[in-house]
Formats: structure tokens, C-alpha cells, sequence
């Protein structure tokens, strides 16, 4: 800079240039690319590491959500007649015709398992009405085709079966989006509310938050006296206090919640020393497991040091002369809490409840193992649709309403505290 | 490999070679973990290794088949060969995620029966070769019943009679069969009254009448631990895991057979599998007759094979004769219903649904 600084003294009146001719302007726009660029750089690994880890593959499964071509893709001809024509009744023998030419394909390919399986998502029994039919398929040798095919099975004149095909004749579909919602199609093509027996999603949804929400505010009211204790305790009790709020923090999630169990069951720790003492008789024995108190218990426990180590880090920047000021001013204990010290921990406690909320609401391997039937949560459901049922669309779609809940919370969150009012440590 | 002198190790690792017709290799094999794999450990991975050299890594699953279409999707397979249930053994052959196995090239019973006639009907399927014939059935504590003992699948349901907490798997099968027989349907009958609403409704219906009581279990190994850890006072469970527990580890545990669920084990092979191959000689192996009927030994599950039935003999104990304790034994069989592969390929996601709605709400 020394350099444009000797040219503006020159002063010859032109456009600042640096020393070699160069406009300054360019000369500044050069190097700031450059610093750009080293930035860049240096992120990039990290950047990169994201985007395939992470970006790509949550993006594909969201896509699974939205996007199936099992059908569209192994059944061609039959597809696009469906694409093209409406239907409201059991189709004649055009399409009847397409079905067969392509059933003998999907069998010759081994796909018209798939295919069956697509359509069984929608429609119960379509898994063995595509397999039997497509074993016997070869008999099939020339038109009438619809004749032929009433006659192996009666089924395929069902009009519920024909509106489910037409649907996934396309390979975007809403069907897993409306599962998710308890909604579904009915013989006609209307949606309409699934029957009440078949109804899940929504309460589990419901549950999740409702659950999530009240383990966030017993980990705030439990945390926050520990995080201020650990705040303000001299050094040598602190760490100790320190080392025992992250000691289960080290320790095996799996562990951890076994220990629940172990103490916590009917036949547990707890409950026999209650009857031990005569506080419980025998047939009267808590129900503490198996159940939402499992959930809610095991899930406090874990989340706690989510919600003490930003607090704490916010506490030990609160100046302890405030209190101390607020008190000599003539303040109250409680006015002097809940004016002065709460109030510059905000942040914290922002942090923390977001922070236990969010990690709460996908949380799945602890409410699977102590939650029973009343103590599961959505991702349970996630995590079945994944590994048992392997509709990977539902379990996308569920994922996606998951995530979007999350974030129109945080968005809530930012409208009404303020995402830079938040302090992680 | 144990630390040793280079020599030593090249002189061993030549020796090694020269002892073996092909080079040694190791495939990865999945199963239900427990005393289950521990039977599989003793009776056909320490002697294929022993006799061929080639190493086995023994991976457990709550269910082997849940990893393989993630796996086989993803084209990234490192499991070579997995025991899965009878319904999942069909449905991923269909649907293309299993190599097919040809039951010609299995070996023949010692009397020369081919393989083809020596295993029991349906246990060899395009994809898969069984191992064993397994229950689920229902089990008791006895010392939680001083008087009268439960005999029957009813009784499983009669909180009244029998007080305590039940263990049920989470999952509808084979609750809604137990269900349906417990209210009075003959085996026979079960799956024609299953594809209607009214039989489910009916199932759900004798559920709803002990949910209040139920422990709901995932994996194999919980059932016996909640019976011994007083729980439950009766709960459903895979028939070896009690057996175990009861006559291995001498807990006070009884089998009712009455209304028990028969199904399969059988050996698949992933598609793509990276040692397809030494998949295939161990499957060969495991399941000829002697092997088949050494499992017994270890755990109280039937043999696939009608030539094996003859050679079990008794448990590692060295006491207890194996004979009537296997699922299929007749005097085991008065009520009991097969597995019908075909009505949960069908109904498996409904009946899920409903079943976990069901769950779910309280």
C-alpha cells in the first residue's frame, strides 16, 4: 500500500495506480480473489466432506420420498397406456393386453416381485396377485387378454387395484407423503383420512414433540442449578462436579440405558427397595419401565450434559459482582435472580433447549429398548420402515416431515428469541 | 496373528499352503446372536475352518436379512451368507437380492437319497437352503405357578387364571395366529380367517385383552431374560432359546407346545457377494446330514433333513435326550400351525400398520 500511497502524492492527477501501472482498483480486487481463493481452499475438504457425506445422500433419500420408477420403469407398456387414459372404471383389452406383454417381461427379468411389492404399499394382496399371476403368465398366449387374465384371477377386475396402478404409473407419487399423514385413496382415487385402526403417524408425531418438549424442560430445570453450581464453585470442587456430569457422557449410550432398566423394572432396584421397605406392597410395584416414564426418564438422564455445558459456558461469563450489585441496591433474592442473572443466560438456555429438543426428536435406540408401546416415538417408526418393512419411501417421507418440522421450530425459535442470542460454548 | 518371528511366520504360512488345496480365505456369515449362533459356531463354522482352513467372521443380527437389501441396493455387500426367516428368504429372492442356490449340487443323504428328496417339503426354496425347523411357542415360569400349570395356548391369554405380565414379540407375526387360536381356532383355519377384517378385527380383538399386561420383546435373546428376571411370568419365545435356558442354565422355565408357530431357518447368499463361492462350499457343508444333526446338540431346534432326525442324539450335557425337545417331535405337534410364507408376503405391511397403530395408541 506504501506504493499507492507514493502515486496519490505524486499526484498526477489520474486514477490511483500502484507503483507498476496497475490500477489500484484491480490491484485490490486481485488480492482479496486471492485471499478468497485461499479460503476456499482451506475449507474445501471440509466442504467437500460435507456435501458427500452428508448433503448428497439425505438428498437422494429425500427424493426416495417423492420419487418410485419400480412400476413405471418395469412395467412400460402398461404404464403409458395408464398415463394416457382415465381411469374410472376396470379398463377393456388394451390395457389388459399391455399388463400381459409386460408381466411376461418382468417375469422373464425377475422383477414383477418388485413390481407387486410397489403396488402392495397401496394395496394388500397385490404382492401375490403379480407373482401367481406371472408364473402362470406364459399360458397366455394371444388375445382376449382381459378374458384370460379375469380367469387366472379374479382380482385383476378390482377397481381399487386399477386407480393404485394408474397412480404409479407415474414415478412421482404422493403416496408415501399421504401414508405419512394417515391419509390414503380410497377405491375411487379421493383422499381421504385412512380408517382409524390404521391411523399412527399423527399421534407419534404429536407424541415425539410432546415428549421432546417436556424432556427439554426437565433437562433445563434439573441442569440449571448444576451448570450455575458448576459456574461458581471454586476450582477444585468444580472439576470434580465436572467430571461426574461428563463420566456418563463418556459411557456407552447402551450401557447406560441397560442400567435404567436393571433399576427401574418391576422386579428392579427401585421398586424392591420400596417394598423392602414397606412402602409398596407387592402387587403395587411402579410401572417405571416399558412405557412413556422409561422414555422420559432414560431420555432426562442422556440428554442432560446437552443442556448443563452450554449453560455453564454462559454462566461463567456472568460477572458475579451483578448479583452482588442488584443485592445491595436492595433487591430480593428472587428479583435479583429473575431480573439480573436469568436474563444474561439466555442464551444458554436457548442453547441448551434447542440443543436436547432437537437431538430428542430423532432420538430412537433409547425409547426402542425402554419405551415399550406407549414410550415410542416417530423415528421407531423410521427405523422399522428402513430395516423391517423396507418401504423406504414411507420412511423417507416420514424422515422429510421430520426434518421440516425441525426446522420451521428453529425458524419459530429465530422469529421470537433470536438464533444470536445463542451460545453453544 | 499371534506375534512370531518372520521365519517362523513365512515357514508357517508355507506349510499352510501346501496343506490346502486352494488359498485360504474368509467369508463373513450372519446370524440371530445367542445361544443360536453359538450352536452354529460349534456344529458348522469350527469344523468347515478345521477342515478347510478357511476363516469365518461370525456377525449377529436382531434380523440377518434386514442389512442385505441395504446392502445389495447400495452394490456394497460384505456378507456372504445370512440365515433369515422363511418369509424374508422368498420375498428377496423375488425381488432379486439373493443369488439362487440349485438344490442339485447340496450332497445327498449318506443312504444316497438325494438332497432334493432328504429335506423336508418347502425347505428348499429358488434362493435358499433351511437348517432348521423352529417354534415360537409359549413358556412359563413354573415357580410363579404354584397350583395349576398353564397347557394350553388359551391360557397364555386368561390373566385371570394365570396373573402376570406377558412377553409378546412386537411385531404381528405370530401374535395374530397365537391370538386366533387362543380364541378357539383350529390351526387349520387360521390363515383363511386372517385375510378377512373380521378375523383380524377378532385377533386384535383377544390382544386388546391382555395389552394392559404385555412386555413387548425385539430380539430372540429377551424373552428368557425376562422370565428370569420375574418380568414376565409367561411370554412367547423362539423354542431353542428356552430350551437353553431351561436345561442349560437349569431355570425353573416350561414349554407349552400347545398352539405353537412352526417355521424355517434357511442359509441365503446376498447377490453379489464377495466370496460367492466359498459361500456356496460352506452352505454345502453345513447343511449335509451330520452337521445338521450335530446343531441339536447345542440347541433345540429340528433338522431340515429327514436323514439327520436319526442321529441326534443328546444335549452337550451328555444327559438329556434331544429327541423331545425338538418342535417336530410328534408328541408336540397336536396343535400346531406352519408359517404361511404366502399370507405375510401379502399382508405383512397392513397387518404392520394395524399392528402398530394398535400398539401405539393406548
Amino acid at each position: 500500500m506504501t506504493t499507492a500511497a507514493e502515486t496519490v502524492a505524486a499526484g498526477d492527477g489520474g486514477p490511483l495506480t500502484t507503483g507498476d501501472g496497475t490500477p489500484l482498483k484491480t490491484a485490490l480486487a486481485r488480492a482479496t480473489r486471492r485471499a478468497r481463493i485461499k479460503a476456499l481452499l482451506l475449507v474445501a475438504p471440509l466442504l467437500l466432506f460435507v456435501i458427500v457425506t452428508f448433503a448428497v445422500p439425505i438428498g437422494q433419500m429425500l427424493y426416495l420420498s417423492v420419487y418410485n420408477p419400480v412400476f413405471s420403469d418395469n412395467m412400460p407398456r402398461l404404464s403409458s397406456w395408464l398415463r394416457s387414459h382415465e381411469v374410472s372404471d376396470v379398463p377393456g383389452e388394451a390395457a389388459f393386453e399391455a399388463l400381459a406383454l409386460d408381466l411376461k417381461d418382468a417375469r422373464k427379468n425377475r422383477t414383477h416381485a418388485q413390481v407387486g411389492t410397489r403396488i402392495n404399499y397401496e394395496r394388500s394382496g397385490a404382492t401375490s396377485l403379480f407373482k401367481s399371476t406371472a408364473r402362470k403368465i406364459k399360458k397366455i398366449k394371444g388375445p382376449p387378454y382381459k378374458e384370460q387374465l379375469l380367469a387366472l384371477n379374479s382380482e385383476w377386475g378390482d377397481l381399487h387395484l386399477w386407480t393404485v396402478m394408474a397412480r404409479a404409473a407415474s414415478p412421482h407419487t404422493s403416496a408415501f407423503y399421504a401414508q405419512a399423514l394417515d391419509l390414503t385413496y380410497d377405491a375411487t382415487g379421493n383422499i381421504t383420512r385412512a380408517p382409524e385402526n390404521r391411523r399412527i403417524y399423527g399421534l407419534l408425531f404429536q407424541r415425539t414433540l410432546f415428549l421432546s418438549a417436556l424432556i427439554a424442560a426437565l433437562c433445563l430445570i434439573l441442569g440449571y442449578p448444576v451448570a450455575h453450581l458448576l459456574a461458581n464453585l471454586p476450582l477444585k470442587y468444580s472439576n470434580l462436579l465436572m467430571v461426574m456430569v461428563l463420566l456418563p457422557f463418556w459411557t456407552s449410550l447402551l450401557v447406560r440405558t441397560t442400567s435404567w432398566i436393571t433399576l427401574l423394572q418391576s422386579q428392579g432396584v427401585l421398586n424392591d427397595l420400596l417394598v423392602s421397605v414397606g412402602i409398596l406392597g407387592d402387587d403395587g410395584r411402579l410401572e417405571l419401565m416399558y412405557n412413556q416414564w422409561g422414555t422420559v426418564i432414560a431420555m432426562t438422564h442422556i440428554m442432560l450434559p446437552f443442556m448443563i455445558l452450554p449453560l455453564y459456558s454462559v454462566m461463567k461469563t456472568v460477572p458475579k459482582d451483578f448479583v452482588r450489585a442488584a443485592r445491595s441496591l436492595g433487591a430480593g433474592p428472587v428479583t435479583a435472580f429473575l431480573r439480573v442473572y436469568l436474563p444474561q443466560t439466555v442464551p444458554g438456555i436457548g442453547a441448551g433447549v434447542l440443543l436436547v429438543f432437537i437431538i430428542s426428536v430423532g432420538y430412537y435406540i433409547t425409547p426402542a429398548l425402554v419405551g415399550g408401546s406407549s414410550g415410542q416415538l416417530i423415528s421407531n417408526q423410521i427405523a422399522f420402515h428402513m430395516l423391517q418393512s423396507l418401504n423406504w419411501g414411507l420412511a423417507a417421507a416420514l424422515g422429510a416431515l421430520l426434518l421440516g418440522g425441525v426446522i420451521l421450530l428453529y425458524w419459530l425459535y429465530d422469529r421470537l428469541v433470536g438464533v444470536d442470542n445463542m451460545k453453544l460454548g | 496373528m499371534t506375534p512370531m518371528k518372520p521365519i517362523a511366520a513365512a515357514l508357517a504360512a508355507g506349510l499352510l499352503l501346501a496343506a490346502q488345496p486352494a488359498h485360504a480365505g474368509e467369508i463373513t456369515v450372519v446370524s440371530w446372536g445367542g445361544a443360536y449362533t453359538k450352536s452354529q459356531v460349534e456344529a458348522y463354522h469350527k469344523p468347515w475352518m478345521a477342515k478347510t482352513g478357511h476363516k469365518i467372521k461370525s456377525v449377529d443380527a436382531p434380523n440377518p436379512a434386514s442389512p442385505i437389501k441395504a446392502q445389495v441396493k447400495a452394490g456394497n455387500v460384505s456378507i456372504d451368507v445370512a440365515d433369515v426367516e422363511y418369509s424374508d428368504a422368498v420375498r428377496y429372492c423375488d425381488e432379486g437380492l439373493l443369488e439362487t442356490i440349485d438344490p442339485a449340487v447340496l450332497p445327498p443323504a449318506p443312504d444316497g437319497t438325494p438332497a432334493t428328496e432328504d429335506f423336508i417339503d418347502g425347505a428348499l426354496t429358488d434362493c435358499a437352503v433351511a437348517n432348521i425347523v423352529w417354534s415360537t411357542v409359549f413358556a412359563y415360569d413354573a415357580a410363579k405357578f404354584k397350583g395349576a400349570k398353564p397347557q394350553t395356548i388359551a391360557d397364555l391369554f386368561d390373566v385371570e387364571k394365570f396373573p402376570g405380565k406377558r412377553g409378546l414379540r412386537k411385531g404381528a407375526k405370530p401374535n395374530l395366529e397365537m391370538a386366533l387360536m387362543a380364541d378357539g381356532v383350529p390351526a387349520g383355519d387360521v390363515y383363511k380367517l386372517l385375510t378377512t377384517d373380521a378375523g383380524v378385527t377378532r385377533a386384535f380383538k383377544k390382544l386388546d385383552s391382555i395389552k394392559k399386561h404385555v412386555v413387548w420383546w425385539e430380539a430372540g435373546a429377551q424373552p428368557p431374560q425376562l422370565l428370569a428376571d420375574g418380568e414376565v411370568s409367561m411370554t412367547t419365545a423362539y423354542n431353542g432359546r428356552i430350551f437353553n435356558a431351561a436345561i442349560g442354565e437349569d431355570k425353573p422355565f416350561e414349554i407349552v407346545w400347545d398352539g405353537q408357530v412352526l417355521d424355517f431357518d434357511l442359509f441365503v447368499i446376498p447377490k453379489g457377494a464377495p466370496n460367492k463361492d466359498l459361500a456356496l462350499e460352506f452352505i454345502k457343508f453345513a447343511t449335509d446330514t451330520q452337521r445338521l444333526a450335530d446343531q441339536a446338540k447345542y440347541i433345540a431346534y429340528g433338522p431340515a433333513r429327514k436323514s439327520s432326525g436319526k442321529l441326534v442324539g443328546l444335549y452337550q450335557d451328555g444327559k438329556t435326550q434331544m429327541a423331545p425337545h425338538m418342535p417336530t417331535a410328534a408328541a408336540n405337534m397336536g396343535n400346531a400351525l406352519v408359517n404361511n410364507f404366502e399370507f405375510w408376503a401379502d399382508r405383512d405391511s397392513e397387518l404392520n400398520e394395524r399392528f402398530n397403530a394398535w400398539i401405539a395408541s393406548n
